[in-house]
């Protein structure tokens, strides 16, 4: 009698709180400790990508996808630049395209390092941020070193990466992959096997197979329910193909499951990034396509046509034939796809970003309901939300 | 990529089975568009998701695509994948954004955000969607950004007010007029498609 006088219970958490890993306010039903509807409200970083890159020229527009997801970032420069070059039919040298498979899986471990620690963080776990912050930092030295910036790298080009690698990058590279898999292991002693960590994460947010496919997952959300698929040996781009490695798959579906397949994930980057440096040919690292890439310095002292290049280039930047395409990657958080549309100008005439965390996020409500306010924010964290993408 | 022969033969077998909801097919860089009205939407999306030849089970993308000089000035586009085929297909409708189009979150669930987002963004309207409002501007706005006519500065801008100590909406002044740099130049002789200010080959 009692019990059907008392209503559910509205709660308003976030936008700013540490466990929403970003601004995401999420407005929950609650029945007594279980989430009866989560309601997801986005958009508080939400900055106009998409308008503000139909207003650039296509050069101008590679910045922007840095600044989405801004743990991944050269992974949706990748998806950007092979849609430019598939509507612009443009050869990529071989050199650039082993560069860019390589540092889209240093941008995988830079990701699921992130992921992994937070997660641990989110269900009370201090300990591995603090270790897996230091292994990022070198990873993001890397980045530094080939690009010249940490964070944001502006690196990749339609037609190749804008620069070539400097001296003992490559070694130094091989060195820390030498180091890594002993690092995860250490990682793994942290986590894997800890009680509390198992406690919050077994079970936890369960998707089967078809709610996966159904509510358009993608990336280890899908693998984590048991689907082998993934775009870089499905659909492989750039020199994917000739890359051996192996897709982990969960079985159950849980936070857990998805928790243990990054941790391979990351090995199995590591193997393809020494494939990469072993393999890697020397040359040119860009499109010697005057239309689309830049003189050298050099050159443009002596030839007056590379100064016209050079001033064409960036100015009204190149123009991409009309046409459109839908042209995805595999980014770590799952299928980051840019859907072009070019009506022959110097701009996109549409530039429509497919993010893989909005459909993820999307389905919170599918995945908390009937949990404990606590396992959303595990399930958060399994989700692997980064509000970049999400809001554009 | 992809085998183009594939692509236009599953096309030509979607336009066999749907001859009322789909007009045609195209196959460009690898890649296949369906052309669908806005009233057989929902029975392309059906057949595609369940015929054994299809299985385009996972819905990736809806967006809307603003074309102001049409009389039917949206496109909507959908991007479907098929796993087990290993293919993406195209569904392009077109829509005035006066009557609504049929919304997909019966067939697939993930239709819904998207298609927040495309009512957010183009105001595109969706029928029978149960949650449709805004997603991604903040609470309160008013337009809808991503069309062409939108202005890139927006409408408004919010700043602290010390006074009535809470944050207020003014409308955008801005210190220097706003500038949209024309670099497109008649040297080539290029024969260009006309811009956005409306400048042809010969006007330039």
């Amino acid at each position: 009698m009692a019990s059907s006088q008392i209503k559910s219970y509205t709660v308003n958490f976030g936008p700013q709180h540490p466990a929403t890993h970003g601004v995401l306010r999420l407005v929950m039903e609650l029945d007594g400790e279980i989430v009866e509807r989560a309601d997801p409200h986005i958009g508080l970083l939400h900055r106009g990508t998409e308008k503000l890159i139909e207003n650039k020229t296509y050069l101008q527009a590679i910045p922007y996808f840095d600044r989405l997801d801004y743990v991944s970032p050269l992974c949706q420069e990748h998806a950007f630049v092979l849609a430019v070059e598939k509507l612009a039919r443009i050869e990529v040298p071989i050199r650039a395209q082993y560069i860019r498979v390589l540092f889209s899986e240093i941008t995988r471990i830079l990701n699921h390092l992130l992921n992994v620690t937070t997660q641990g963080m989110d269900v009370g776990a201090m300990t591995p941020v603090l270790w897996g912050f230091e292994e990022r930092e070198k990873l993001m030295e890397f980045y530094e070193r080939a690009t010249g910036a940490r964070l944001h790298a502006n690196y990749f080009r339609p037609g190749g990466v804008h620069q070539d690698l400097p001296d003992n990058l490559l070694e130094d590279i091989s060195e820390f992959c030498e180091s890594f898999p002993s690092f995860v292991s250490k990682l793994e002693g942290l986590l894997t096997e800890n009680r509390i960590f198992k406690q919050r994460n077994v079970d936890i947010g369960v998707v089967s197979q078809d709610q996966a496919l159904a509510w358009g997952f993608s990336g280890p959300m899908l693998r984590g329910s048991g689907i082998a698929w993934d775009l870089r040996k499905a659909q492989p781009y750039d020199v994917y193909e000739r890359m051996n490695f192996d897709i982990p798959i969960g079985k159950n579906g849980d936070c857990y499951d998805r928790y243990l397949l990054r941790i391979e994930e990351m090995l199995q980057s590591i193997k393809i990034i020494n494939q990469c440096i072993e393999e890697m040919p020397l040359g040119a690292v860009i499109t010697d396509d005057r239309k689309y890439s830049p003189p050298l310095r050099s050159e443009m002292k002596q030839s007056m046509e590379a100064l016209i290049h050079h001033f064409k280039l960036y100015t009204e930047g190149f123009h991409v034939p009309a046409g459109e395409t839908y042209t995805a990657v595999e980014a770590p958080k799952g299928e980051f796809a840019v859907y072009l549309i070019s009506d022959g100008s110097n701009r996109p005439y549409r530039c429509k970003i497919r993010a893989p965390g909005f459909a993820h996020l999307q389905s919170l409500d599918m995945m908390t309901r009937g949990h404990m306010v606590a396992d959303a924010v595990a399930i958060i964290g399994t989700q692997d939300i980064v509000f970049g993408e999400i809001d554009r | 990529m992809h085998d183009d022969d594939a692509l236009v033969k599953l096309g030509g077998r979607i336009l066999e089975a749907l001859p009322g909801e789909v007009a045609s097919y195209s196959v460009e860089h690898g890649e296949l568009t369906v052309m669908t009205g806005a009233e057989g939407i929902l029975k392309a999306l059906s057949f595609l998701r369940d015929d054994s030849g299809c299985r385009f089970k996972v819905l990736m993308d809806i967006c809307g695509v603003d074309y102001p000089e049409r009389a039917l000035r949206f496109d909507v586009v959908y991007h479907l994948l098929s796993l087990q085929h290993n293919q993406r297909i195209r569904l392009k409708l077109q829509t005035s954004g006066e009557v609504p189009v049929p919304s997909a979150t019966q067939i697939f669930p993930a239709a819904g955000w998207f298609e927040r987002e495309a009512w957010d963004l183009y105001g595109i309207p969706f029928a029978n969607h149960s949650d449709l409002r805004r997603i991604l501007t903040d609470y309160g706005f008013e337009g809808h950004p991503l069309r062409k006519d939108f202005p890139l500065t927006g409408h408004v801008e919010l700043r602290y007010d010390d006074e009535q100590k809470r944050v207020v909406y003014d409308p955008v002044s801005l210190t220097q007029e706003f500038r949209s740099f024309d670099f497109l130049s008649p040297w080539e002789g290029t024969v260009y498609g006309a811009t956005d200010d409306g400048k042809t080959e010969e006007g330039s």
